[in-house]
């Protein structure tokens, strides 16, 4: 296909000289080629198309480990107090669903992890715009949330407790304070890295501040922010582990340590497969309003 | 000024470096004057100053209440679609229908539902005239515009903002270094070096300006201005 477009182009440039010729032929080709690789990149990404949609071999590997896992428990070698066999961990999902049991805590779980997340996008959206508008807001509100951000987030869990006692408040509060670094970080960074250029333009329209703010600032930073609150919702599952594991009278962690005490590790592992769930779902939920709000970018990277 | 431009004693200076040099200038309405010099002569300082990007240090500046800019970059916001971009800033209900309107005028009323990262950058270049227009303004600037399009594309646009600037009686700032763009456009052209004006030049040839003697003798003034008048 290459050399049928570029014979031509040789054919007209035939009376001037050979080497501008041979020269103008080159980037002709050069410019062909652009698209040509393009589209075999494409046709690349079409055939890996099927491999996305998870064909059977890819589960090969995890069916052989359940196989050999059930027949170790079935004939004895791994006593249930050590870890349950799965179609014993099948059973008690399907026995604490229906009993009411797993969807009580769960549902106490969701609200603190929902409840810590929202104060944590809340306050680090204030935050971030704080930092990120104005040199005083950065040097005011910058250091503390660097030098917050070195510290691990569980370390907090005695002095919580002290301050707040054993209620929902040190749960929250933890989801609250772990969830909101990466909200800040990443919006703050966001916000500084806005194209002057567009604030200019936004100046010579006569927008006010606040005009700015959410037509230009908050829409031009929303990448790192999505970004931020990928990173968000995984720390607030695991805030929200560690924070049940230590007092709770419900949730899905208290259901773990509960079992603890029994030695009932098919109850453990359905806690395991509810917060691994729990992940993947909130994972998801994000990349899904990511592609739904980021859609005016160009899809595969084909950006100008 | 109701709708022209006065500026008297312009200065500017960045460090030791004197970039606007008592500058005098005066656009009347509806004039459509373009700028030329080489980088670095204030030009860009200039238009600043009138779109109030840049503060006037020394002198006086006096611009129309409605002053629009178009960069040579579009600068759309690429989060927004085609219509909102041009709507930015207005108020009213018939905002979106005006945004429309200007959009048809510059021949995109096919894109208004565009998002900007798709556009050529032709058609982005006349979404940011639309923009512009869309605020009725009375002086309209336009930065190197058509600095970044192919030839072919920069003609058609030379006779879109022709056609544009006789439909709304403006005044024009064009900030170009194209000679040529400022014998088909300009009603005057005006040099500036070392942020003063070297060399005005009134453009008094027939509209649509073609390539004849006087063309070419405008070109030879511009040129010889501009310090490249042996290299043609």
């Amino acid at each position: 296909m290459l050399d049928r477009v570029s014979t031509p182009a040789t054919v007209i440039d035939r009376p001037v000289s050979r080497q501008t010729a041979a020269r103008t032929a080159a980037a002709r080709t050069a410019a062909i080629r652009a698209p040509a690789m393009r589209a075999a990149g494409k046709a690349a990404a079409g055939a890996r198309k099927p491999s996305r949609a998870l064909p059977l071999r890819r589960f090969w590997s995890t069916l052989l480990i359940l196989a050999v896992w059930q027949a170790a428990s079935s004939a004895g070698l791994v006593s249930p107090q050590t870890l349950a066999s799965p179609l014993r961990i099948a059973q008690t999902a399907f026995d604490l669903i229906r009993s009411g049991v797993l969807p009580q805590n769960l549902l106490v779980s969701l609200g603190r992890a929902g409840s810590g997340l929202a104060i944590a996008i809340a306050v680090g959206i204030a935050l971030a715009l704080i930092a990120g508008l104005s040199r005083i807001g950065e040097d005011v509100v910058d250091a503390p949330m660097q030098m917050l951000r070195t510290l691990p987030a569980l370390a907090l869990v005695p002095l919580f407790i002290l301050w707040f006692g054993i209620g929902e408040t040190p749960k929250i509060a933890l989801v609250a304070l772990g969830a909101m670094i990466p909200v800040y970080l990443n919006l703050s960074k966001g916000i500084r890295a806005i194209d002057p250029k567009l604030l200019e333009m936004g100046r010579t329209l006569g927008l006010s501040r606040m005009a700015v703010i959410r037509h230009i600032v908050l829409p031009g930073a929303l990448p790192d922010l999505l970004t931020g609150l990928r990173f968000s919702v995984g720390i607030s599952w695991l805030m929200l582990v560690v924070a049940e594991q230590v007092n709770a009278s419900t949730g899905i962690g208290h259901m773990m340590m509960d079992a603890q005490d029994f030695l009932r590790t098919d109850i453990i592992l359905v806690g395991l497969l509810v917060y691994a769930l729990l992940g993947l779902l909130s994972d998801l939920a994000v990349r899904m309003l990511e592609r739904h709000l980021l859609r005016w970018r160009p899809v595969a990277g084909g950006a100008r | 000024m109701s709708g022209g431009v006065l500026v008297e004693g312009l200065g500017r200076a960045f460090g030791g470096n004197r970039v606007l040099d008592g500058l005098d200038l005066q656009i009347r309405p509806g004039e459509f004057v373009a700028l030329l010099g080489r980088s670095g002569s204030g030009k860009t300082t200039l238009l600043r100053t009138l779109a109030g990007l840049d503060p006037v240090e020394e002198g006086a500046v006096s611009v129309p209440d409605q002053v629009a800019v178009v960069f040579q970059e579009s600068r759309l916001l690429p989060w927004k679609r085609v219509r909102d971009n041009v709507m930015l800033g207005l108020d009213g209900a018939d905002a979106g229908a005006r945004a429309e309107a200007a959009l048809g005028e510059v021949g995109l009323a096919h894109r208004v539902d565009a998002w900007p990262l798709t556009l050529s950058g032709g058609e982005a270049q006349r979404v940011g005239i639309a923009r512009a227009l869309v605020r009725a303004p009375h002086l309209l600037m336009l930065d190197e515009p058509f600095a970044s399009l192919d030839a072919l594309t920069r003609l058609r646009m030379h006779a879109l903002v022709e056609r544009l600037w006789r439909k709304h009686g403006c005044a024009v700032l064009l900030v170009t270094h194209d000679v040529d763009e400022a014998l088909t456009l300009g009603d005057r052209a005006v040099v500036l070096d070392r942020g003063r004006i070297r060399t005005v030049l009134p453009l008094e040839m027939e509209r649509p300006r073609r390539h004849d003697a006087d063309f070419a003798r405008g070109r030879q003034v511009l040129l010889e201005a501009l310090d490249v008048g042996e290299a043609v």
